[in-house]
């Protein structure tokens, strides 16, 4: 294949965004146990509310990346407060089900505020390529590969130091037990869904950056399931490699598809196969079995 | 003023009285063992203490002060900890960061300090990391340090729960069965390190135990429960010869209940 590593490293760069949106996915699965149907729409949505402010309040990228950082963890405390806490205590496939819904009242705001043609943010970085490997390469991909690395490395060492890290590690575990040990377990539930809103909004920018974003942008949050149950749901490690992995096999699969049959868009058909090909394999990998302990 | 006041407590589950009218003083520095046959009530009153359970009726208070309106963290706060019937251990991580996990209560350090590990908090975490390192040493866990809590043998994970219990720096301990299932060595080993907690450690141990032997050994003052209601209070030798008691045991299944 001719551009082989064209695509492989094309596919690292939108991978990477996929490993965040998949980072997002257990940190919340991993405090709260609640698989976050609407994590791709929280890429989404902070992909067009950072559109907003950049392209039609005109203000500069950073002021606007970071208005649009703190708009998205508003938008997720507001979520986790007024939709998820009153389940808590409630059947889990309750809550995700709550997940779902708010994905498509999520995904029909953006569209009832911006439509449904794709938008494009102004350049950002400045028009400069890297050769890699005798590759040109716009520096955005690498930008994108660099900083959902950077992302990665704070949150593990987070996870795995800090004492809320490991507090919330702990309430994964066992939540009666975490209280017991003087853990706010909502304190918990809330902040996990700051931090998924954190690395949301940084796939949702980077995306912008990198391509142009329109509502079906939610759809990566499907795209990265398989990922996700690769790595076992709870593993950041393997959320960020599961990530990877598929943005690999995306750009592969369509620059293969696009050259020997001459087939347009593979790309996604592809990661969705391979999402039926995993769940045949691990089926109940996705919830999980419940566990019913009396104290 | 008694550091635990237990008035009239009642807890119903639908209707059914799983503690009735339950009332008990703990005094400072005390080793309080509540016994009574299975379904008694006995975890049911330290979910009431440690506030997983909401009493129906009844209060109470740490040094006079009702607890009742506190979310069970915040009793944490207040000095209380415990551990559980059913080892209730965070099976996926190490037993320092289970014990690191006990410190929790004890740290005042948020997110951006315990990040970047700087200054006072750096000095703070090196002060938790010795408490830590004390609650290894004191109960032999320094071989398992780095292991994974849920594949320890059983034994050790009750001392890592107790570990991460008294990792809390508790005035009051909760102990919920900490002999259940093991054998007679391991359980003299839980003895003595209940009474070196009481006695060198200074925390006050309230003690729910099947072990007839050791109860009578190690307390200060007994408190025996039966389908929810107080049968009988009083020191060791007195609650074995109260007639109630002996009425209630030897009746039921359980006629070895009383030991010698
Ligand atoms: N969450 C609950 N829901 C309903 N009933 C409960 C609950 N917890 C306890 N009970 C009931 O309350 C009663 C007392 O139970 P509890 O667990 O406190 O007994 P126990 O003295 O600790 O017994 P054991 O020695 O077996 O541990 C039992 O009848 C039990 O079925
Ligand atoms: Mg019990």
């Amino acid at each position: 294949m001719e551009h082989l590593l064209e695509h492989i490293i094309i596919g690292l760069a939108l991978g990477s965004v996929y490993s965040l949106v998949a980072l997002g996915f257990v940190i919340i699965y991993k405090a709260t146990k609640v698989v976050n149907f609407a994590q791709g729409e929280l890429v989404m949505v902070g992909a067009y509310i950072c559109f907003a402010f950049t392209v039609q309040a005109g203000l500069p990228f950073v002021a606007s990346f970071l208005l649009t950082l703190i708009f998205s963890v508003i938008l997720a405390l507001a979520i986790e407060r007024l939709a998820l806490r009153p389940l808590i205590g409630e059947p889990i496939i309750s809550v995700i089900m709550v997940t779902i819904g708010m994905s498509a009242v999520l995904k029909t705001l953006v569209q009832l505020f911006w439509g449904t043609t794709k938008k494009n943010f102004p350049e950002v970085l400045p028009d400069v390529t890297v050769k890699i490997g005798g590759l040109p390469l716009e520096i955005e991909y690498i930008a994108a590969f660099i900083l959902a690395l950077l992302l990665f490395v704070i949150f593990s060492l987070f996870f795995k130091y800090s004492r809320k890290g490991v507090a919330m590690r702990a309430t994964a575990f066992d939540q009666l037990a975490a209280a017991s040990m003087g853990i706010g377990i909502k304190n918990i539930f809330a902040m996990s869904w700051c931090i998924a809103a954190i690395v949301s909004c940084f796939g949702g920018v980077i995306v912008g950056v990198i391509q142009d974003i329109n509502t079906d942008l939610g759809h990566v949050g499907l795209l990265v399931f398989p990922a996700v149950i690769l790595g076992g749901l709870d593993s950041l490690l393997g959320a960020a490699l599961g990530g990877l992995f598929i943005g690999v096999l995306q750009k592969v699969c369509e620059g293969a598809a696009h050259e020997y049959l001459g087939l347009g868009g593979f790309g996604n058909v592809a990661s969705f196969l391979f999402l039926v090909v995993i769940l045949m394999i691990k089926p109940y990998g996705l919830f999980g079995t419940e566990e019913i302990e009396r104290v | 003023m008694s550091l635990l006041d237990v008035t009239g407590i009642t807890l119903t589950f639908r209707g059914l009285a799983a503690l009735m009218n339950v009332s008990f003083t703990i005094e400072e520095g005390e080793i309080l063992s509540l016994i009574g046959p299975n379904g008694a009530g006995k975890t049911s009153m330290l979910n009431c203490i440690s506030g997983r359970y909401h009493p129906d009726e009844g209060d109470i208070a740490i040094d006079g002060k009702s607890i009742l309106s506190m979310k069970a963290h915040r009793r944490t706060e207040m000095g209380l900890s415990r551990t559980f019937q059913n080892i209730a251990l965070f099976k996926g991580m190490s037993v320092l960061d289970n014990l690191m996990v006990g410190r929790h209560s004890q740290m005042k350090y948020g997110l951006l300090a315990s990040m970047l590990y700087w200054g006072k908090a750096r000095r703070h975490e090196d002060m938790h990391r010795r408490r830590v390192e004390d609650v290894i040493d004191f109960l032999g866990l320094s071989p398992y340090r780095h292991q994974v809590a849920g594949r320890l043998p059983y034994g050790v994970q009750k001392r890592v729960e107790l570990g991460r219990a008294l990792a809390a720096e508790p005035r009051l301990i909760l102990l919920d069965e900490p002999m259940a299932g093991m054998n007679l060595e391991e359980t003299e080993d839980m003895a003595r390190y209940i009474l070196d907690i009481n006695e060198e450690w200074g925390v006050t141990v309230l003690l729910v135990e099947h072990d007839m032997g050791v109860v009578m050994d190690i307390s200060d003052k007994v408190v025996v429960l039966d389908f929810g209601s107080v049968l009988a209070t009083g020191a060791p030798e007195e609650v074995q010869q109260d007639k109630d008691v002996i009425a209630a045991y030897l009746g039921g299944e359980d006629e070895t209940f009383l030991g010698r």
